[in-house]
């Protein structure tokens, strides 16, 4: 008789694995990806393939050299952090600014503190605040939207966001109506499809929610942590827009542009650096949504999508132990 | 549709031996019965190698509060009291008997007509399960009686019947119930009158509706007894996940279902509780399932208890080539064994047999703060956390975050994408805990 296996229970397996759930990422992030494709042409692929093999190239030689582990970049986290930087920086970036961004992701925003599953703060956007800060002429300077399949060169036409275009605007006296009607602001319906000036990924409202609810229908994130940033922006921006609605723009231009959209699908729900029980990720969504809204109207930003979710990952740890699960038995229900 | 709230999985179901009617398995040249076979204090071995001893005769007295007799399931002499590994692989005293004709105990009454009057009252329906042997036959073997002596100022509202079986494979509950339905309704008025509860609710998961029907169908005769289908998720066979599911109440942290006047018991215990209180037949045979997805052919069988694995094994076809792994009970919560030669005891329900790529778990890497441990835990505990305070030895923090609560249905490990053991780090944390909280008692 060969000897039979030992082990504890459960002897089965749900077969779900970190591969799977990272392939359901990149899966989801498609849509968006192909629109950037689609809007700024071939610079915004060579964007992606840079930032994608700089940030597995980095892992590696950072898990080959320096901390001497078997390397994971078979898992795909870092393909997903390397598109997500893609998807957070202008598509006529200058690739070593790109290659600083990666290195920054994975050395300082991951490896330092072990590797997936220990790092505080969402790579991607450790990354693009980086460079945000430290390049912040390259990091808005926009290519100008609307010409589909554009073979734009990197010095090609630029132009700015829609939320560039809002905070320049009222910083000059302008009212929202007036800002509006500025020839370079794009209509909403192509807000929606992502026809506007921006981040490689975040211009498609319409293919990151596709993307989102695919990652909510495979069960990779639950549906609180977006509902409840989309939720807060939405009502925060819509009270703002009631009291003054010729100082605050309205709610809806708010949710479709900037990363917004991105934000609340693909970095706040980052697993690593969202709480783990449901009130706390509503709570978590709640701050970024706050948050992401205080810096687009008060900041010097026109954008705070990036620093929003950086600073409540930073409370995550807070939250995790002020916001437990609901316990089973804590309160005793006595129905006749 | 009921069912509980919190956490739980979906399996598949596998439920192989489902359509297999009960068989008679015959008796074996030796039985193997363990001394201890239920949850609790042991008990005392009370025969001697060279006594005669027939079916029914009780060879293991139970001297303690929580603790079972344990009888003779086959006729024949004892031929030697030796220890042997149990399922948990530890040396376990065993009485063995050689097997000689099946003669019984003249006081057991082997007709199979339907005896539905009950004279006794409730104290001595008690007394006859505790003299029977009887121990919950849903794989945790508490001993019955124990749950039927209800602490003073509290109150049974309802008696909880468990056919849930929602453990993948195991169908010997499943195939009771389409086999014996009328017995185990007697079993639950018997039950009910020993416990003095005005309504009994059986639990059955949705998978099972040959079982539903059936049970339904019988139970229109009794009026206290009703049959609630349940939506299908595990673990709700478990016992406070049932109670919630049926009732909408929570036992508290640390309590007892009485607490929340409820008692609750397996179908196959009350089947056990009709032989003996009507036909004052000890817990002497069980229904198990032989399954398993190379098993050539997946089957219930009824067994004498201390029935040596391996037979029970080769009346299913034999031990398949690509088999890597034995399981004593489900596998979610079953042990793995070490040799088939392990015997059948009371708990045994099942006997799963896993292909060599089933065995092997993956390789299990960092915890990526999914939550889907969290979300899958039927306690609401947070298995990650539990399992990260295990590993680094902080056992008071474990003991803060509920650890004990914890009912070890493994639901946390079958999600966690990293493969991660946390149900392995939880249990030595709760026997740590639990040594821990015995010691500052005794101080």
């Amino acid at each position: 008789m060969k000897l039979l296996t030992i082990s504890g229970s459960p002897h089965i397996h749900g077969g779900h694995s970190v591969k799977k759930l990272m392939r359901g990422v990149i899966v989801a992030m498609m849509p968006a990806l192909l629109v950037s494709f689609y809007y700024f042409g071939l610079s915004a692929f060579i964007v992606t393939m840079v930032s994608v093999f700089a940030c597995m190239f980095f892992e590696w030689f950072i898990q080959k050299f320096i901390m001497k582990v078997p390397t994971s970049i078979t898992d795909g986290s870092a393909m997903v952090t390397g598109i997500l930087l893609a998807f957070n920086v202008p598509s006529n970036l200058p690739i070593w600014i790109i290659l600083i961004g990666a290195l920054v992701s994975i050395g300082i925003g991951k490896m330092t503190y072990g590797g997936l599953g220990k790092n505080p703060f969402n790579p991607a956007l450790v990354g693009r605040v980086f460079l945000l800060i430290s390049f912040p002429v390259q990091m808005t300077t926009w290519p100008k939207s609307g010409l589909p399949f554009s073979t734009l060169s990197f010095d090609g036409l630029t132009g700015p966001t829609p939320l560039g275009i809002l905070k320049g605007g009222l910083s000059q006296g302008e009212t929202v109506n007036q800002v509006m009607s500025n020839v370079d602001m794009p209509r909403y319906a192509d807000l929606l499809y992502g026809q506007m000036g921006g981040s490689l990924g975040e211009v498609s409202a319409i293919a990151l929610i596709i993307g989102g609810l695919f990652l909510i229908f495979r069960k990779v994130i639950t549906w609180h942590i977006p509902v409840a940033f989309i939720g807060t922006s939405f009502i925060f921006a819509s009270i703002l827009h009631m009291v003054n609605p010729e100082l605050y723009v309205d709610p809806f231009f708010h949710l479709i542009t900037g990363g917004l959209m991105l934000g609340a699908f693909f970095m706040a729900t980052d697993l690593v650096t969202s709480p783990m029980s449901k009130t706390g990720q509503l709570v978590f969504g709640v701050g970024c949504g706050l948050l992401t809204i205080l810096i687009r109207v008060w900041g010097a930003y026109p954008e705070g999508v990036s620093f929003a979710i950086l600073l409540m990952n930073a409370t995550t740890p807070l939250i995790n132990n002020a916001f437990k699960p609901k316990q089973f038995g804590k309160a005793i229900k006595l129905k006749a | 549709m009921k069912t509980f709230t919190l956490g739980g999985i979906h399996p598949k179901g596998n439920k192989l031996s489902a359509q297999a009617p009960i068989e008679i398995f015959p008796i074996p040249e030796k039985v193997y019965i363990m001394v201890t076979q239920h949850l609790g204090a042991p008990s005392t071995v009370i025969v001697n190698k060279g006594d005669r001893v027939k079916v029914g005769t009780l060879v293991a007295k139970a001297d303690a509060f929580i603790c079972a007799n344990v009888h003779s399931s086959v006729s024949g002499i004892v031929e030697k009291i030796d220890e042997i590994n149990d399922a948990s692989g530890y040396r376990k005293s065993t009485i063995i008997i050689k097997v000689e004709n099946d003669e019984w105990e003249e006081n057991i009454d082997r007709s199979t007509n339907l005896n539905r009057e009950c004279k006794l009252n409730s104290k001595e329906i008690v007394q006859r399960i505790k003299d029977s042997g009887i121990v919950g036959l849903g794989g945790a073997t508490f001993p019955t009686h124990v749950k039927y002596m209800v602490p003073e100022g509290k109150k049974a509202d309802f008696l909880i019947i468990n056919g849930v079986e929602c453990e993948p494979y195991l169908t010997s509950d499943h195939a009771i119930m389409l086999e014996k339905a009328e017995e185990i309704m007697i079993g639950i008025e018997i039950l009910m009158k020993a416990l003095g509860s005005k309504k009994a609710m059986i639990g059955i998961e949705k998978n099972k509706p040959d079982a539903i029907k059936k049970m339904q169908e019988i139970a229109s005769k009794y009026n206290k007894i009703e049959i609630y289908p349940l939506k299908v998720k595990y673990p709700q066979g478990a016992e406070k996940q049932l109670i919630k599911a049926l009732t909408g109440r929570e036992v508290p942290s640390g309590k007892l279902p009485i607490e929340v006047g409820c008692v609750v018991n397996n179908i196959g215990t009350a089947l056990a509780v009709y032989e003996a209180v009507q036909k004052n037949k000890p817990l002497i045979e069980r229904v198990v399932t032989v399954s398993g997805k190379s098993v050539k052919k997946p089957s219930n069988l009824r067994v004498r208890i201390g029935t040596p694995c391996q037979l029970l094994i080769d009346h299913a076809g034999g031990i398949p080539e690509d088999t890597g792994k034995i399981i004593s009970g489900g596998p979610m919560m079953g042990k793995a064994l070490r040799s088939p030669e392990m015997p059948v005891t009371k708990g045994t329900s099942g006997i799963l047999l896993m292909t060599e790529k089933e065995s092997k778990r993956e390789a299990s890497s960092m915890c990526i703060r999914c939550a889907k441990c969290v979300n899958a835990c039927p306690m609401g505990l947070e298995p990650y956390l539990l399992q990260m305070y295990v590993e680094s030895l902080r056992f008071e923090d474990a003991e803060n975050h509920k650890i004990m609560d914890c009912i070890e249905c493994g639901s946390c490990q079958y999600t966690c994408p990293a493969n991660r053991e946390l149900l392995d780090y939880i249990r030595v944390g709760k026997s740590k805990v639990g040594a821990m909280m015995r010691s500052r008692t005794r101080k």
